[in-house]
């Protein structure tokens, strides 16, 4: 089995997240973005693990998505109140906290 | 062939070393003397209100008692062979440091023996005064606290036995004149007075500090029994140097020039104090050092000559200054700095002059003293007017003030037989014999002596009456009077110290065989100089004084003289041009300096990371994404460092 067409799947999925991230506005797509880049890297370490033949990579890869779950809870939250206090999910207008 | 001739010449005098048995019977009660004013200091000091009652009775005990045991070990020592006349007591080790131990050792010898019977004695007699002067006084307790402070600190110096239980003495003094001038504290002239004489001690202080450690890495040791030993051995660019720096004390503490400023302003303290401590026993301290330290001196011509100089010039200046004062207590003053300076030039002279200064030292404690004490007696009855333009014809208002004051009075110009005929003559002799200009200083001073005395007995006693409206000028009370009594019959009879050479045998275990000078005119000639001289002074204190009316307030119009004497002959100024505004300039540079080039690197420093902070800051600029940003580049570096080190 050739591990190149996951990996570059991997790396396509990690830049559009990536690309994203660094440019929506919308507070949800930057965190659905977030979450497409977990899942690159998930593809990525499932994908070595089988090239490899032990279950190392696939047991970081559970590590990841709990942890990822953890965070959607608390992102989440996060987003719900600041769309509340002030009526916009843009990150731009969240800049309160700066000089 | 020289040889011979060198072997011929004479020896130099070595001067006597001192070397002191351990003490033995009597002489064991010699703590005492010393430990009895200072438990009476503590005693005064720490019990507070409740002692008020009685507070004056305890300091004059304390004082009378250390006087009465004084007397009893004198008359000891005089009982003694002539070379077994100095005893030690010793107390206990101060400190030891490696080979270097400073044992607290009581020395009592010919010299500290009559010391202990002057402060003890007129240190007495004035403490009764005190009662009467003091009693309205509602710090009366702590003044006499301090005053057995006072006595207990100068009895350590004279006993001392090392330069450096000296220091202990010495320092004692300083703070007890500090404490006593500045007693009257409420008034800032009084206050200020302290501050100037402590300071200005404080320089002569340290002259006689860096001596004593000159002296301990010359010799290893500073006990006045080593020193002596070895101080032939010295050289004499050291021992000039050593007689330098223990001359710069003296001059602090004796009020010599270029120290002398701190005295008159001194007179601010209460009029007793003055008596003592700045007429009878501490100012002369300087003549005690000197006079002590004849083993350094005998062997230093330029030290010597360095006081005499010293000496010279003081006792003109305070001549000089004596007669342009019209407070009467700063007359006075002027007059102890000029006797002061007689004793230094004494002293000065060597092997010569030692004992007649320390003749002069007794009798001026005696008479000045006196003069003081009625000072204050008069100043008593006048509701403390110190100003002697409103005093005039006090004599019938104060028969025993006038009297026991005239007596001093007559002691102080060299009338015989008064005690300063005696002392003060054979100083004028004696520095005939060394030098003529000398000679004639001392003789000039006589004459000024006598003008300003003259000047002060007649407006104050004589004259016409200049008294300030409603004062009711009165005698003071026997508390008063009896001390000045007993003073006065001590000036009067001063002089037998000199009945058959006494003083200057029982000295000479001290300070070494006396050498005479045999002048050309003869002693008994030069005493008749003297006293022509005298009466020079005195006919022109009556021409310009006592045959005219005396104006209330001091003329303005008078010459360049005068009004430089009035002005202290400007040491204050002098002061002020040398020492404090160069101070003050350098300081003020100093800060300058702190506030351009020390602040300005330190906030320079602060500054330019101020301004990069500024320019940083704009960077945290609350966009999510721009920090997003931030962290995509640094791991990118962070990968292609990781490349890079791996593939290269």
């Amino acid at each position: 089995m050739s591990v190149a067409p996951f990996i570059v799947l991997s790396a396509i999925l990690f830049t559009i997240g990536c690309v994203g991230v660094l440019t929506r506005r919308n507070a949800i797509v930057v965190f659905m973005c977030v979450e497409l880049m977990l899942n690159a890297s998930n593809l990525a370490l499932v994908t070595f693990a089988r090239a490899n033949g032990n279950l190392d990579g696939q047991i970081a890869a559970f590590f990841v998505m709990v942890v990822a779950a953890a965070e959607v809870v608390v992102g989440l939250a996060i987003i719900m109140n600041i769309f509340r206090t002030r009526r916009s999910a843009s990150v731009d207008d969240a800049s309160l906290l700066k000089y | 062939m020289n040889a011979p001739a060198l072997m011929s010449a004479p020896l130099m005098h070595l001067p006597p070393v001192v070397d002191p048995s351990a003490t033995s019977g009597v002489f064991s009660l010699l703590w005492l003397v010393v430990a009895l004013p200072a438990l009476g200091a503590v005693v005064l000091l720490l019990a507070g209100k409740r002692a008020d009652a009685w507070a004056h009775l305890l300091g004059c005990a304390t004082v009378a008692i250390s006087f009465l045991i004084s007397l009893i070990l004198f008359f000891s020592l005089l009982g003694r062979g002539h070379g077994d006349r100095q005893v030690t007591q010793h107390l206990w080790t101060w400190f030891s440091a490696g080979h270097y131990t400073v044992n607290l050792d009581l020395l009592y010898d010919p010299l500290s023996a009559l010391f202990l019977l002057l402060i003890t004695g007129v240190g007495g007699i004035i403490h009764v005064y005190s009662i009467g002067y003091m009693e309205h006084d509602e710090r009366r307790r702590r003044f006499f606290g301090y005053l057995n402070l006072f006595v207990a600190a100068m009895l350590v110096l004279v006993l001392a036995s090392d330069y450096v239980g000296l220091f202990l003495g010495w320092e004692g003094v300083g703070l007890a004149s500090y404490l006593l001038i500045g007693f009257w504290q409420h008034k800032p002239s009084a206050a200020a007075a302290a501050k100037k004489a402590f300071v200005i001690n404080r320089v002569g202080d340290m002259g006689l500090f860096l001596g004593s450690a000159l002296i301990f890495v010359t010799f290893g040791s500073t006990s006045f029994a080593a020193v002596s030993a070895s101080s032939h051995q010295a050289s004499s660019g050291t021992l000039t140097v050593i007689g330098l720096l223990l001359l710069l004390g003296a001059c602090g503490k004796s009020a010599q020039f270029p120290l002398q400023t701190w005295l008159l302003d001194a007179m601010e303290g209460p009029t007793p104090v003055s008596a003592l401590i700045h007429a009878a026993t501490m100012v002369t301290a300087g003549v005690y050092l000197i006079v002590r330290s004849n083993f350094i001196f005998s062997l230093s011509e330029n030290a010597r000559t360095a006081v005499i100089v010293i000496g010279c010039i003081t006792l003109l200046m305070g001549a000089v200054i004596g007669c342009a004062k019209d407070d009467i207590k700063k007359a006075l003053a002027g007059s102890t700095m000029s006797q002061i300076g007689y004793m230094v030039l004494a002293a000065g002279l060597g092997p010569a002059g030692y004992a007649f200064a320390i003749f002069h030292l007794l009798t001026h404690g005696f008479f000045k003293a006196n003069m003081f004490l009625g000072a204050g007696s008069v100043m008593h009855g006048m509701d403390d007017d110190v100003n002697m333009r409103h005093y005039g014809a006090l004599r019938k208002a104060m028969p025993v003030t006038f009297a026991t004051f005239a007596i001093g009075y007559l002691a102080i110009l060299g009338v015989p037989p008064f005690a300063g005929f005696w002392s003060k003559d054979k100083i004028i002799e004696a520095a005939f014999g060394q030098n003529f200009v000398v000679g004639l200083c001392t003789l000039v001073g006589a004459g000024v002596t006598a003008f300003y005395m003259t000047r002060l007995m007649l407006m104050t006693f004589e004259t016409s009456k200049r008294w300030e409206k409603g004062m009711h000028p009165h005698e003071s009370p026997k508390v008063m009077t009896n001390p000045l009594k007993s003073l006065a019959t001590l000036s009067a009879l001063g002089g037998l110290f000199l009945v058959n050479g006494w003083i200057t045998t029982w000295l000479t275990p001290v300070v070494g065989e006396r050498v005479e000078h045999s002048l050309a005119v003869g002693s008994i000639g030069m005493s008749l100089i003297a006293l022509v001289v005298v009466g020079i002074g005195v006919a022109v204190a009556w021409q310009l004084v006592g045959s005219r009316p005396v104006p209330r307030v001091a003329p303005e119009n008078v010459s360049v003289f005068t009004r430089a004497a009035r002005a202290d002959l400007y040491g204050d100024a002098v002061n002020d041009e040398v020492v404090i505004k160069p101070g003050v300039a350098g300081i003020r540079g100093l800060g300058v300096f702190d506030g351009s080039v020390v602040d300005g690197i330190v906030q320079g420093l602060a500054a330019s990371l101020t301004a990069i902070s500024v320019k940083l800051r704009l960077v945290q600029n609350g966009f999510v994404r721009s920090y997003a940003l931030a962290v995509l580049a640094g791991a990118l570096i962070v990968i292609f460092a990781m490349l890079a080190v791996n593939f290269s």
